[in-house]
């Protein structure tokens, strides 16, 4: 009977352990997980997969860069299954962890380590932000399109690339205005600057414009629908924000990515090494739904659709920024 | 030592406030001892952000000293490490004694440009600091991205930062200090921050020309009656101020990381500023209040991690609670005993960030 007993006891223990949830780490940007952009992305990825997979979630925001170290570290101290850091300014405190815990599981967006740890989840914006061009040109009757970026740093400097040529691809003559909001992280919460600009841009004769400034995006917006011109949101679906006036988001999943990476672990799939997300597997795309249908029709749609199949098959090579750089 | 109580009563607020939110404030205690003191890399990292607070709270207080208000320690700073970057990356193949020597001096240099830049205008135009230095605040933040994004970004990071500099130029190799601390940042420039505390101590107790600078800034009239000229001190205090920022440069650059990282300081010119107001400018006071700021400072990341409710922002409201208690503190003592400090400034109790 006592033997019993304690079988049973030791049973229920083994299952007990066997349903521990894992453990997620989530260190958020500077621009924190309200800002409607690339951070809610990831948190929303983070939270769907809190839902559907059962896993323990804890997400912090980084108060400044040396900071960004210490919370990896304390995430690992803690034994956390899987830490995953979101922004390009992780990257060194992502490979430095991640060395020191090698049984720690680690991902970054939008950064590049190679341990045998850490999984690196990119993006191919440029991609994306051809077709946004594309898109855009396409319902430009002034012939002038605008830019807008957050911070000042090569990852916008490639979507800026990409939007550029997405707009001559559609037609050569167009003129485009680029605008950075500035160079300190600052930049990517700062929507009355980035309204500044907007209304500066518009009075130019700008009528569609593409911002990719994270939570400083709805100063854009609020100028788009001040002047009755468009704007285009970037990262998450931002179509929402002021209907009619948003004539389609860039999106970047970094929502997929970042589900996907914790739904892997949970499989015993995880693998190191780097993730590419771009056109092919939906990784960046342009947002379609109720908000702009009246904005985008069927037709503008199919020719989106060509460029995107063209792009794929390299038929359209798109300039990326990092390897102007480079040369 | 007059604003303790001042400090426990901010404390005892701010832990309340935090009942209030649902956190047992023994707990929220217990994380923050633990994140100071909890391992050699925590009291390191706590310790380094110290380093930078010691300075920047010197520079904005000896520029109280003088009746002036520098809130331009944040430039100051960020002009100092870009400059020392810049030269490095300009001259690599320098020597080991000569090359650290060098960039040290430049790091002087350019802090002292650009504190004595505010100093000349308000000597001798009538500029007000606070305006020249907040301005300056963003035209150093200015060329220090336009240099970044132009010249020196590091080839091998998406980060907006310069490569890293030479190994002559930092102290890296010969650090005895960061051995105590394995992978945590802190590094020589702790001893140096604290010896430039004293040393500050000593300048205004015992020197003929700290006893002048405290005079122009009691009464600029009178003491231009003793034959004092306000206006060479004015430009000297908010020299040696931007000389002592650049202190928190050095502590970055040279000590720790080797690069310039855009964003790298996170307002330590600011916090500078509620450091110096809790220690009443006194030198030594800043020492122990470098510390608190830090141990908040670091604090704030631990406490995000540990708890439900405390997020980064949350901790902001308990520093700025802790300051507020501080800063009662101080006017009671000026009401009930009459002592005369620098009135002039102590309307302005920024928190610890703007």
């Amino acid at each position: 009977m006592l033997i019993k007993n304690i079988l049973i006891l030791f049973l229920v223990a083994c299952v007990g352990q066997s349903a521990e949830k894992l453990k997620i780490g989530l260190v958020l940007d500077k621009g924190g997980k309200e800002d409607k952009s690339f951070n809610s992305a990831a948190y929303q990825g983070a939270t769907l997969a809190e839902k559907e997979l059962g896993i323990e979630l804890k997400y912090v925001e980084a108060t400044d860069v040396n900071s960004i170290e210490n919370l990896h570290r304390q995430f690992a101290k803690k034994k956390f299954d899987l830490i995953i850091g979101i922004g390009f300014a992780q990257q060194e405190a992502v490979k430095k962890v991640a060395a020191q815990n090698p049984d720690v599981k680690f991902a970054i967006v939008d950064g590049e380590v190679s341990a045998a740890n850490v999984r690196s989840l990119l993006f191919e914006e440029h991609q994306g932000s051809f077709l946004a061009g594309y898109l855009a040109a396409m319902k430009s009757k002034t012939k002038k399109v605008g830019y807008i970026g957050g911070m000042d740093i090569p990852m916008i400097r490639r979507f800026a690339t990409g939007y550029s040529a997405g707009v001559k691809h559609f037609d050569k003559s167009f003129t485009i205005v680029e605008n950075y909001i500035g160079i300190t992280a600052d930049s990517w919460n700062n929507p009355a600057k980035a309204k500044e600009l907007a209304l500066n841009q518009y009075q130019q004769g700008v009528d569609v414009i593409f911002v990719a400034a994270g939570a400083s995006g709805s100063g854009v917006f609020d100028a788009a629908e001040e002047k009755k011109h468009l704007a285009i949101g970037v990262d998450s679906n931002q179509n929402w924000m002021k209907p009619g006036f948003i004539l389609t988001s860039m999106l970047k999943r970094v929502d997929t990515a970042v589900y996907t990476t914790i739904k892997d672990l949970q499989n015993g799939q995880f693998t190191s090494g780097v993730v590419r997300y771009g056109l092919k597997d939906k990784g960046v795309d342009l947002a379609m739904d109720k908000h702009n249908e009246k904005l985008v029709s069927a037709d503008d749609i199919k020719k989106l659709e060509k460029i995107k199949t063209d792009i794929i098959a390299q038929k359209i090579t798109v300039p990326d920024f990092y390897l102007q750089k480079k040369k | 030592m007059k604003s303790f109580l001042g400090f426990l009563f901010g404390l005892f607020c701010a832990l309340m406030i935090v009942f209030i939110a649902g956190e047992n404030p023994l707990t929220i205690l217990s994380i923050l001892i633990k994140s100071s003191f909890g391992s050699k890399y925590d009291f390191g990292l706590t310790l380094f952000y110290m380093t930078s607070l010691i300075f920047t709270g010197l520079s904005v207080s000896v520029a109280f000293k003088s009746g002036l208000f520098n809130i331009g320690a944040e430039g100051q700073l960020n002009f100092s490490a870009i400059a020392m970057v810049s030269f490095a990356m300009a001259y690599p193949q320098l020597g080991m004694p000569s090359s650290l020597l060098a960039i040290l001096f430049i790091g002087v240099l350019a802090g002292a440009t650009w504190g004595a830049l505010p100093g000349l205008l308000k000597a001798y135009r009538g500029s007000h600091e606070v305006i020249v230095t907040m301005m300056l605040n963003f035209i150093s933040a200015g060329i220090s991205s336009y240099l970044i994004s132009q010249y020196l970004q590091n080839p091998d990071s998406q980060n907006p930062e310069s490569a890293v500099i030479a190994e002559s130029f930092r102290t890296n190799s010969f650090d005895f200090l960061n051995q105590f601390f394995p992978e945590s940042p802190v590094n020589l420039f702790f001893l140096v921050s604290i010896a430039t505390a004293i040393a500050i101590h000593f300048f205004f107790s015992r020197s003929a020309v700290g006893y002048e600078m405290i005079a122009v800034g009691e009464n600029p009239s009178a003491a231009e009656r003793a034959n004092i000229s306000s206006k060479k001190f004015v430009v000297l205090s908010l020299t040696l101020s931007g000389i002592l920022a650049s202190g928190a440069a050095m502590n970055e650059v040279i000590g720790y990381s080797g690069q310039y990282k855009i964003g790298f300081s996170p307002e330590f010119g600011f916090m500078g500023i509620a450091v110096a107001l809790m220690s009443n400018n006194s030198p030594l006071g800043i020492i122990a209040n470098a510390f608190i700021m830090s141990v908040f400072h670091k604090g704030a990341s631990d406490l995000d991690i540990e708890t439900e409710t405390i997020t980064k922002d949350f901790s902001k409201v308990i520093q700025a609670l802790v300051l507020f208690g501080v800063g009662l503190q101080y006017y009671i003592n000026k009401s009930g005993f009459k002592i005369n400090f620098p009135g002039r400034n102590s309307k302005k109790k920024p928190k610890g960030n703007s």
